[in-house]
């Protein structure tokens, strides 16, 4: 075993990258737990934005356009989850299982011929002098534009939910939909917008995996990223920049255990792979006592005439 | 504009007849997903639904019906108990690993020792495994309040990677020139869960899976758990009130899942898998939860949609070689019928009413 082998500062600059998709679809889906819904399709809504985000940028050329597509497509597949919860009023956990085991089926149908293709590279941004400053520079400036967007939409949710109307209204709707039903807003309405936001945001951190991480396509690759980033909303006590923080901590663990697996660690790969969701359930079990800042009405069906 | 309507009953007939309005549902659309892949829609579900039962090499495919239904409805009634009471495991795929791993580990423990009670041990210790492993998250739950949904799905992750170490390091066939694998209990008599009736399809998984029905049913219609179970799911705070304690609720509806999913797992490990391999599971715990729902939580429905589940699988096989259909589009089309399934589920509960709201 050789730990000198990892460099610290290419494990920095790698455990940013791997905590990208985390951020996307944890923080999506912390908007939509806020209006109240639980959505447990993020899973598959990761999964189809991985694919679409990686065949358009396969087809076009272009890394910038995939990540529009896997947008689109993450945010189409939760309007699937907004009919059947919202329309049909049906049970949100099962819609959301259904919508992964959907998305799963339906990545891999459209995979099937984008196998063993590189995907087109998206360069890093060009901070000119300062990517050359010891130590920060490489940790910090050496990345593609989709990370630091990562990061700017953790602010922009975070900004939205304390300071502006539009958040004071969401949070309000998750609190209680009754009052805020009867104050005049339009619940269905709201938790859709909720609930697309959420899919669009899970759709570009699939792309990430696909079209940066990894980067190719392979059938499930997103491999439980998706629930993960349920688990961190839930570790982040529904709190963005805790989410941020729980999404690098995650990102360090999965990075760590590749970076030991890469120096032949005495572990079994096998144990060093299953560690990232064994962690997931320990910091589950920890903060689980403390249930008191999850809103109040998620997971509840809304009718009007109830 | 059309509005919902509460019924003050849920309508029992539209119950009964929404998931085969879902079956219908998924037709059309699968068949319009078949066209679009390029492939006559009315030969593929022709393939898929008809052949298997009904077709030149039914004989063959009859028996394969057997074979695949049994773990799904084994699986499927035992979460049907826990989603009743809105317990949710979706852990099935880790448990049904489990088993299948204990369950072999015993068998090739005895290797090569003849007995009686080797089987009997495999069983057993198929149970335990599944058991132990839903047992996880349902004391996290119970002890801690964490959400059993994500530690039973973390679980299936855990249970993956230990399946992988398993048929690479400890239950590796010595005599397997170094490839990745158990022994196959097939050729190990003592170990082997055997047709009962030489080709058939019936072996012991199928056995258990039709007690497994009936047990569930008389449990639900006739015992005072059911009743704890269904009234749970309707009114939890009504069930408090009429004595039910909730952790053990928790307990037994997690622990009796896990217990039948590692059952499926040990008969499908013994049986027609044969061996411990890396890719042994192949979704059976997550098709299930689709099955369970199909079957509206139902043992005698779970059966129906078990068996259903399973011409899915079996025809999507022969469409897969003669048409070639690929395997993702059957995966499509089952996620399609329990969107079906969930969207008119509505007309269970609401009516459709058309025309302005009136003013309140």
């Amino acid at each position: 075993m050789d730990l000198s082998a990892i460099n610290p500062l290419l494990f920095v600059a790698g455990f940013l990258v791997a905590a990208t998709p985390l951020i996307f679809a944890a923080i999506g889906e912390l908007v939509v737990e806020k209006s109240g819904v639980l959505n447990l399709g993020v899973e598959g809504m990761m999964i189809t934005g991985a694919i679409c985000g990686f065949a358009t940028a396969v087809e076009t050329g272009s890394p910038l356009l995939g990540f529009a597509a896997a947008a689109v497509g993450g945010a189409a597949l939760s309007l699937l989850f907004a009919f059947l919860t919202q329309v049909t009023l049906a049970n949100q956990v099962a819609s959301g299982l259904s919508l992964t085991l959907f998305g799963l089926g339906l990545s891999a149908l459209i995979g099937q011929s984008y196998v063993g293709i590189k995907p087109p590279r998206l360069g890093d941004i060009d901070f000119g002098p300062l990517a050359d400053i010891p130590v920060i520079g490489p940790i910090l400036f050496t990345h593609d534009i989709i990370l630091y967007l990562g990061i700017a939409l953790v602010a922009g949710v975070w900004a939205v939910l304390k300071f502006t109307r539009a958040g004071l209204i969401l949070r309000a709707v998750g609190e209680s939909h009754d009052a805020a039903h009867a104050l005049g807003y339009k619940v269905k309405r709201i938790r859709t917008a909720a609930i697309l936001f959420g899919g669009a945001c899970a759709g570009l951190g699939g792309a990430y995996i696909s079209l940066i991480r990894v980067p190719q396509w392979t059938e499930g690759m997103t491999a439980g990223i998706g629930w993960i980033a349920l688990a961190l909303v839930v570790f982040a006590s529904w709190k963005p920049w805790r989410a941020l923080l729980g999404a690098y901590l995650f990102g360090g663990i999965t990075q760590l255990q590749l970076n030991l697996q890469g120096a032949g660690v005495a572990i079994p790969v096998e144990y060093l792979a299953m560690s990232p969701y064994i962690i997931t359930i320990i910091v589950l079990v920890v903060l689980s006592a403390d249930k008191s800042a999850a809103p109040a009405s998620l997971g509840r069906t809304f009718h009007a005439s109830n | 504009m059309i509005r919902l309507e509460k019924r003050p009953q849920p309508s029992r007939a539209l119950s009964l007849s929404t998931p085969i309005m879902a079956v219908l549902a998924t037709f059309v659309f699968g068949g319009l997903l078949f066209a679009v892949l390029g492939k006559d829609p009315v030969e593929a579900l022709q393939t898929i639904f008809w052949q298997p039962l009904f077709g030149e090499y039914a004989f063959y495919y009859r028996p394969q019906l057997l074979i695949k239904g049994a773990p799904l409805v084994l699986i499927a009634i035992g979460l049907s108990l826990g989603f009743k009471a809105g317990i949710w495991n979706i852990g099935a795929e880790g448990q049904y690993i489990m088993g299948a791993i204990f369950g072999a580990a015993v068998g090739l423990a005895f290797y090569p020792a003849e007995g009686w009670y080797i089987f009997p041990l495999m069983v057993f210790a198929g149970a335990l495994g599944g058991w132990a492993w839903a047992m996880i998250p349902a004391f996290l739950k119970v002890r801690f309040g964490t959400n059993e949904i994500l530690v039973s799905l973390m679980l299936v992750y855990v249970a993956e990677q230990f399946l992988a170490s398993m048929s690479l390091g400890l239950l590796k066939n010595p005599e397997g020139y170094g490839f990745p694998g158990s022994r196959n209990l097939q050729q190990y008599m003592p170990a082997h869960n055997a047709e009962l009736f030489a080709g058939s399809g019936m072996h012991w998984g199928v056995v258990a899976a039709l007690i497994a029905v009936i047990f569930a049913y008389v449990l639900l219609a006739k015992h005072r758990l059911g009743f704890a179970i269904r009234v749970t799911g309707e009114a939890p705070r009504a069930a408090r009130f009429s004595g039910v304690n909730p952790a053990r609720l928790v307990l037994f509806c997690l622990g009796t899942s896990g217990l039948l999913a590692g059952l499926a797992g040990m008969f499908e490990v013994s049986g027609p898998s044969g061996q411990i391999t890396i890719d042994f599971n192949v979704g059976y715990g997550f098709t299930a939860i689709i099955v369970a729902f199909l079957g509206r939580l139902h043992p005698i429905g779970i059966l129906l949609a078990g068996g259903l589940m399973a011409l899915t699988y079996i025809g999507g096989d022969i469409a897969q070689s003669n048409l070639g259909l690929p395997a993702a589009a059957i995966q499509v089309f089952q996620g399609m019928l329990l969107f079906f399934l969930l969207a008119l589920d509505v007309l269970t509960h609401y009516r459709l009413r058309i025309g302005a709201a009136e003013a309140a």
